[in-house]
C-alpha cells in the first residue's frame, strides 16, 4: 500500500512540474506577442516575468531526478538572492544612454550559465558511460552538452566583447587576417565537438571538455572583434538568439520542455529579430558579420578642395527663432553627450516662439533601433513630436531648418546617390530637402561608419561644432537673449 | 542510418516541440514596429534566461564541492540573466508608456 500511494504522489508532483512549463511556456509565447506591439508591450514582458518565476518556483518545488528532489535549497535560494539584488540593482541605476551594454552582459550571463551547466554535466556523462563500458560519447545527451558549451561560451564571450565596444572600452581590431583566425577556430570547435563525441569515455578525463571550453571563448572574442562598433545592436541580437539556442540545448538534456520552448522562441525570433533589424539598414547579414564597412568605403569621395561653412551661435539663434518649421535629427552624438533634456528645453523654447518643433527619428539612429524613441521620452518629449523617417521626410520641402544632433550616417547622403558607398541602398533622413541645415557635431571626424559624409559640405549646411550639450546650452542662452 | 532513425525516435517529442517553436518564434515577432526592436530584444534576452532552471536542476543536485560551487556561480549568473532583463526591459518600456499620455 504504502508504495502505491508513494508512485501516485511522485507522479503527481511531477505533473504539476510539467504543467507550470506548460502555463511557463504560453505566457513566454504570449508574452513575446504583446511585446510586439506598442500598446500591449510593457504588460507582455511582465507576462513572460510572471511565466519565469513559476518555471523557477515549481523547479526548486518539486523537480526529481532519480526519485531525488532538489537539493541544496537554502544555497539555490541564496544564489537566487544575490543573482536579483544585483541585477535588479544594477537595471535600475544604469543610465537609458547605456542600455544597449546592459541587455548585452545580461545575455553574456546567460551565455556563461548554459555553458557552466555543460562543463558540469559532461564530466557526469563522461563517468557514467565509462562505468557503463561505452566505447563512444555518441549520442543526443553528448551533442547537447557540446553544441550547448559552444553556443553559450561564443556567446559569452562575443557579448563581453560587445558590451566592451558599445561602453567604448574597446576598438574595432579589423585585420583580414582575424578572419582566417575566425573561420579556423568555428572549424577547430566543430572538429572537436566530433573528435569528442567518438572519444572513448575515461571517469575524470576532463582536459578535453576544458580545452573545448577555452576555444569556445577565443571563438566568441575574435567572432566579434572585427565587426564595427556601429554594428553592435546587431551582434548582440545576433548573440541573443544564440543564448536562446544554448538554453534550449540544456532543455534537450534534461528533457526539460520549459527549457527547450524558451530557448527555442528566443532563438528563432532573435534570428528574424537580427534579420529584421539588418533590413532597417538595408544590409543582409553577412555584410554585417564580415564587416563590409570602412573597407569598400572611403574610395568614392575625394575631400580635395571642399570647405566647411561654420554658423555663430547667434546666426543658428535667429535662424531658429524666425523659422515656422525645425526639425531636430538626433543620434548617438545626443545619447553620449546626455543632451536629450537640453533638447527637449530647445523644442520648448522655440515652440513658445511660435516655431513648429519636430523630430525626424531614423529608425537605427543611435546604437539600437528605437534608441532615440527611448531617450527622448525619457526627457519628456511628447510622443506626437517623435516623427518616424518616412513621415519626415515627406513633410522636409517645407521645413525652414533641420538640425542635426550628434547623428551622421543617418543623414548621409551618400546612402542615395554614391553607388560605391557602402551605406548605398540604405534609407536616409533627407535633410537636404530642406531650406537649411544646422549640424551640431564635435569635428569633422566620420560617422561611426567611417564613411565620408557629403552633406557637411554642402552648401545649404552649415556647422556649429562643439559638444551637443555645450553647444545647446549656448544655443538656449542666445535664443533667450534675443 | 540507422543510429539517425535510432536518434529520431528517441528524440521525438522533443524534436517535436524544437520544430513547432522555431516556426511559432518566427511568426510571434514577424510584424513588430521598428520602435520595439530594442525592448523586443531585451526582453527575449530576459526569456532565454530560463536557462537558470538547468542551473537550480545541476546544483541541486551536486555531488561535490567543485559543482556545488560551479552551479551556485551558474544559479547567480542565470538569475541576473533573468531579473536584469526583465526590469531593464521594463524600464525601457515604462519610458514608451509616458509618452502616451
Amino acid at each position: 500500500m504504502e508504495t502505491i500511494t508513494k508512485v501516485i504522489e511522485f507522479t503527481g508532483q511531477i505533473s504539476i512540474l510539467e504543467i507550470s512549463y506548460l502555463i511557463a511556456s504560453i505566457l513566454f509565447i504570449l508574452g513575446l506577442k504583446k511585446l510586439s506591439h506598442p500598446a500591449t508591450a510593457r504588460s507582455g514582458n511582465l507576462w513572460a516575468a510572471a511565466g519565469m518565476a513559476a518555471a523557477i518556483l515549481f523547479t526548486i518545488l518539486f523537480h526529481q531526478k532519480d526519485g531525488q528532489p532538489i537539493g541544496n535549497v537554502i544555497w539555490i535560494v541564496v544564489a537566487l538572492a544575490i543573482g536579483s539584488f544585483i541585477g535588479w540593482y544594477v537595471s535600475m541605476k544604469v543610465k537609458m544612454t547605456a542600455m544597449p551594454q546592459m541587455v548585452s552582459i545580461f545575455n553574456g550571463m546567460g551565455g556563461a550559465c548554459a555553458a557552466l551547466i555543460s562543463m558540469m554535466e559532461f564530466p557526469k556523462m563522461q563517468d557514467h558511460l565509462a562505468s557503463g563500458g561505452a566505447t563512444n560519447m555518441l549520442g543526443g545527451e553528448g551533442i547537447a552538452i557540446l553544441l550547448g558549451l559552444m553556443i553559450g561560451g561564443v556567446s559569452f564571450a562575443g557579448s563581453m566583447i560587445a558590451f566592451g565596444k558599445l561602453d567604448g572600452r574597446i576598438g574595432d581590431l579589423k585585420h583580414p587576417i582575424l578572419r582566417i583566425i575566425n573561420l579556423s577556430f568555428l572549424a577547430l570547435l566543430l572538429v572537436s565537438i566530433i573528435l569528442i563525441l567518438f572519444m572513448k569515455p575515461e571517469a575524470g578525463n576532463n582536459l578535453p571538455i576544458y580545452l573545448f571550453a577555452l576555444a569556445a571563448l577565443i571563438y566568441g572574442v575574435t567572432f566579434v572583434m572585427p565587426i564595427g562598433g556601429a554594428d553592435m545592436p546587431v551582434v548582440i541580437s545576433l548573440l541573443n538568439s544564440f543564448t536562446g539556442v544554448a538554453a534550449a540545448m540544456g532543455g534537450f538534456l534534461y528533457g526539460n520542455t520549459a527549457m527547450l520552448t524558451g530557448g527555442i522562441l528566443v532563438g528563432s525570433s532573435g534570428t528574424i529579430l537580427t534579420i529584421l533589424m539588418c533590413n532597417a539598414m538595408n544590409r543582409s547579414l553577412l555584410n554585417v558579420i564580415i564587416g563590409a564597412f570602412g573597407v569598400a568605403g572611403a574610395a568614392g569621395t575625394e575631400d580635395g578642395d571642399k570647405t566647411v561653412k561654420e554658423i555663430s551661435l547667434s546666426d543658428a539663434a535667429v535662424l531658429l527663432s524666425y523659422s515656422q518649421k525645425v526639425f531636430i535629427v538626433p543620434g548617438y552624438g545626443l545619447a553620449v553627450a546626455q543632451a536629450q533634456h537640453l533638447c527637449h528645453e530647445l523644442d520648448t523654447l522655440l515652440a513658445s516662439k511660435g516655431v513648429e518643433v519636430k523630430y525626424a527619428i531614423h529608425p537605427v539612429a543611435g546604437r539600437m533601433p528605437g534608441h532615440m524613441n527611448v531617450l527622448l521620452a525619457e526627457a519628456d518629449v511628447p510622443y506626437e513630436k517623435l516623427v518616424e523617417m518616412e513621415d519626415a521626410n515627406n513633410e522636409m520641402s517645407n521645413t525652414d531648418v533641420v538640425v542635426v544632433i550628434g547623428a551622421n550616417d543617418v543623414v548621409n547622403p551618400a546612402a542615395e546617390d554614391d553607388p560605391s558607398s557602402p551605406i548605398y541602398g540604405m534609407p536616409i533622413i533627407k535633410a537636404l530637402d530642406a531650406k537649411n541645415v544646422i549640424v551640431m557635431k564635435r569635428s569633422m571626424a566620420a560617422g561611426y561608419a567611417a564613411i565620408p559624409n557629403n552633406l557637411f559640405y554642402h552648401q545649404k549646411n552649415r556647422m556649429l561644432f562643439g559638444d551637443a550639450k555645450v553647444t545647446l546650452q549656448k544655443l538656449i542662452a542666445e535664443i533667450k537673449s534675443l | 542510418m540507422e543510429e539517425i532513425l535510432k536518434f529520431f525516435l528517441e528524440y521525438k517529442d522533443l524534436i517535436f516541440i524544437i520544430v513547432l517553436s522555431v516556426f511559432l518564434g518566427i511568426e510571434v515577432i514577424s510584424h513588430v514596429p521598428a520602435v520595439l526592436h530594442t525592448p523586443l530584444m531585451s526582453g527575449s534576452n530576459a526569456i532565454h534566461g530560463v536557462v537558470i532552471i538547468g542551473a537550480i536542476i545541476v546544483m541541486g543536485h551536486a555531488e561535490n564541492t567543485l559543482s556545488m560551487i560551479l552551479g551556485f556561480i551558474a544559479v547567480i549568473l542565470g538569475t541576473l540573466n533573468v531579473v536584469g532583463g526583465f526590469v531593464v526591459t521594463d524600464r525601457m518600456l515604462e519610458m514608451f508608456k509616458k509618452k502616451k499620455k
